[in-house]
């Protein structure tokens, strides 16, 4: 491809957005002088602030370009990973977790497993979530590059150098709180940089409704196809959206992955970081209308000869990530398509410093603290900090030429999710709503959960067992292997947590006020109107989501 | 400190003049190549929304914040 032809203003606008950045971190850093103002953006931010920035951290480029691409090879189906794959986790999170997490003052996710457990449990996890980070920050580097190098025809190395080196730039001089400020003009970049690709796509097509009724059935719905897995693109039932996307994955995700809950820690009181996830929820159900809408643009105009379009191809297989820049080029004159380019590169780069700032919190704290030097310093902690941003970035440098090799990058990101954040949901839910679990049955459940997730990954993937017996149905995709392993995972973690905690020690339920669910008073919202609630917000947004799901039926 | 809206109003700002900027002196001096729907100036109104939008956000949150 020749590339989508970058004028003098559009690298304009780019660079503008790199000197703005590197200088929003120099601003940023004469305000951050604590391990709190670094870790956890000095608990001082809105419920708004913290909202969007919860949502950006999730919302990087991979996702938009790989649901774009996954919308032109699946329909309608992949707004399941925005509905049913998270309003309802993010509701949970928000009514439910949030008073748990926020109330013990913790710094982190494994942090709260040693309130709860012990340090054991805490350490297991801490691992395997420094690990993953450092795995998907440098899968975002790697697809960034890649997409640089595809599409702007930037060389592949300098991309992805240049691009690390500006995250260290910022994050290093004031932490979360630089991170957070990136993620949340990254959300306002997509938003004005992506809109206008899916405006002028509908007005090519000629409406929404056209676009619908232009595109095959098997497409255009969202469940009524699910009852038999031959019959959606998908190849996945109903149970298998519910029990692994809707259920496990997603709960798994955005109630335990330390990377968007740690968003919500840096509110400024309970109530805010209970909103957080709940203002989240409402621009979540939103985003679809920028990746779904492109996505079946995308296959309308590829079905029609005389449009003249199609995607890239790679050695003969179509490459389904090439949607959304395609789209862009289709459309957009000069500056816009700076913008559109700026937009992709702002979420790539907001994806890895959310990873980033993720992983040099639970290093500082759950294991440079917790087994290195348990009398670190306030000042040692934040040097610490700033030197692990710098090491985890060369580590996530060394992980994305890793992640060339693969064959492909989403399989792999959803294998690491379930082998890390499906179990841990069991754990969570079980700690934090049943007193008599036990540190041992903490620890042995979740170790075998992760074990057992990743040794079916290993079985499927070298064919040892027929996919089919995890999946249940004939027909079956490694999008259903995905959603069935996490089910398993979880399911194997809190049957093994249960079962263990039957025969082990238990802590007493004074040690454990504060941290489950019914040792801890239920604190009433000081005088709030009911309509200013985050029960209200929550309700709001089920009803949003059954709505949209109703239609789109 | 300044709020984060304000430096998102600033960008868009900055980001809005460029786009509009640009899409006036593709109206003296049109490309060669033409993009789709470029008669409707896309790039012209986008450019001006983001321009006032950011200007308004900018002079909404000038003020420190704690």
């Amino acid at each position: 491809m020749a590339g989508l032809g970058l004028g003098f203003v559009d690298w304009l606008v780019i660079v503008v957005y790199f000197v703005f950045i590197i200088g929003l971190g120099f601003y940023l850093k004469r305000f951050t002088k604590t391990q709190d103002d670094f870790f956890l953006a000095g608990r001082k931010n809105s419920s708004w602030v913290a909202g969007i920035a919860f949502l950006s951290a999730n919302l990087g480029a991979l996702e938009l370009l790989g649901m774009a691409g996954n919308t032109y090879k699946y329909g309608m189906y992949v707004a399941h990973f925005y509905w049913i794959g998270a309003i309802p986790a993010m509701i949970f999170l928000g009514l439910y977790m949030m008073p748990f997490y926020y109330s013990s003052r913790i710094h982190s996710v494994p942090g709260y497993l040693k309130l709860r457990f012990d340090e054991k449990t805490r350490v297991l996890n801490a691992i395997a979530f420094a690990a993953m980070t450092l795995l998907v920050s440098g899968i975002n580097l790697y697809a960034m590059a890649l997409v640089l190098h595809t599409f702007v025809g930037w060389n592949w190395n300098a991309s992805m150098w240049i691009s690390a080196m500006a995250v260290a730039a910022y994050i290093t001089m004031s932490g979360l709180l630089s991170a957070m400020f990136t993620e949340i003009i990254q959300f306002f970049l997509i938003w004005f940089g992506l809109f206008l690709v899916a405006v002028l796509g509908i007005v090519e097509i000629g409406g929404v409704k056209e676009v619908f009724a232009r595109i095959p059935p098997a497409y255009a719905a969202l469940w009524s196809t699910s009852g038999n897995a031959g019959q959606n693109e998908m190849a996945v039932t109903w149970a298998g959206i519910v029990l692994g996307l809707g259920f496990v994955l997603s709960f798994g995700y955005w109630t335990t992955d330390f990377l968007v809950v740690q968003r919500a820690f840096s509110a400024r009181d309970l109530r805010s970081a209970r909103m957080t996830p709940i203002i989240a929820s409402f621009f979540k159900m939103a985003v679809p209308f920028l990746v779904i809408m492109t996505g079946l643009v995308a296959l309308i105009l590829a079905k029609d000869p005389k449009s003249g379009f199609a995607l890239l191809t790679d050695g003969g297989q179509i490459n389904y990530d090439s949607t959304l820049p395609l789209l862009i080029q289709r459309y957009y004159p000069a500056g816009l398509v700076g913008l559109g380019v700026t937009a992709l590169l702002a979420a790539f780069m907001a994806g890895q410093a959310g990873n980033v700032s993720a992983f040099n919190t639970v290093w500082t704290y759950d294991l440079y603290r917790a087994l290195i030097n348990p009398k670190a310093s306030d000042e040692l902690l934040l040097r610490v900090g700033r030197v692990t941003t710098i090491v985890g970035i060369f580590l996530s440098v060394g992980t994305a030429y890793w992640a060339k090799s693969f064959p492909s990058i989403m399989d792999y990101m959803q294998a690491i999710f379930s082998w890390v954040n499906a179990p841990l949901f069991a754990t969570m839910l079980l700690g934090m709503f049943v007193v008599w679990i036990t540190p041992n049955g903490a620890f042995w459940g979740l170790l075998s959960g992760m074990g057992s997730s990743f040794l079916l990954f290993l079985a499927v993937k070298f064919q040892w067992i027929n996919p089919a017996s995890i999946t249940l149905s004939s027909a079956g995709s490694d999008m259903a292997a995905n959603f069935w392993r996490a089910w398993w995972a979880w399911l194997i973690c809190f049957g093994v947590t249960i079962l263990v905690s039957l025969f082990t020690g238990k802590r007493s339920p004074a040690e454990l006020v504060g941290l489950v669910k019914g040792l801890t008073a239920e604190k009433a919202m000081e005088s709030v109107p009911f309509t200013r609630t985050p029960e209200f917000y929550g309700m709001v947004a089920i009803l949003v989501l059954v709505a949209l799901n109703i239609y789109f039926w | 400190m300044k709020s984060i809206w304000f430096f998102v109003g600033l960008l868009l700002a900055i980001m809005g003049l460029i786009i509009t900027a640009s899409a006036i002196h593709s109206l003296f001096n049109p490309p060669a190549k033409p993009k789709i729907y470029s008669h409707l100036h896309p790039d012209l109104w986008w450019g001006i929304v983001m321009l006032a939008f950011g200007i308004l956000f900018a002079l909404l949150n000038r003020r420190n914040v704690a």
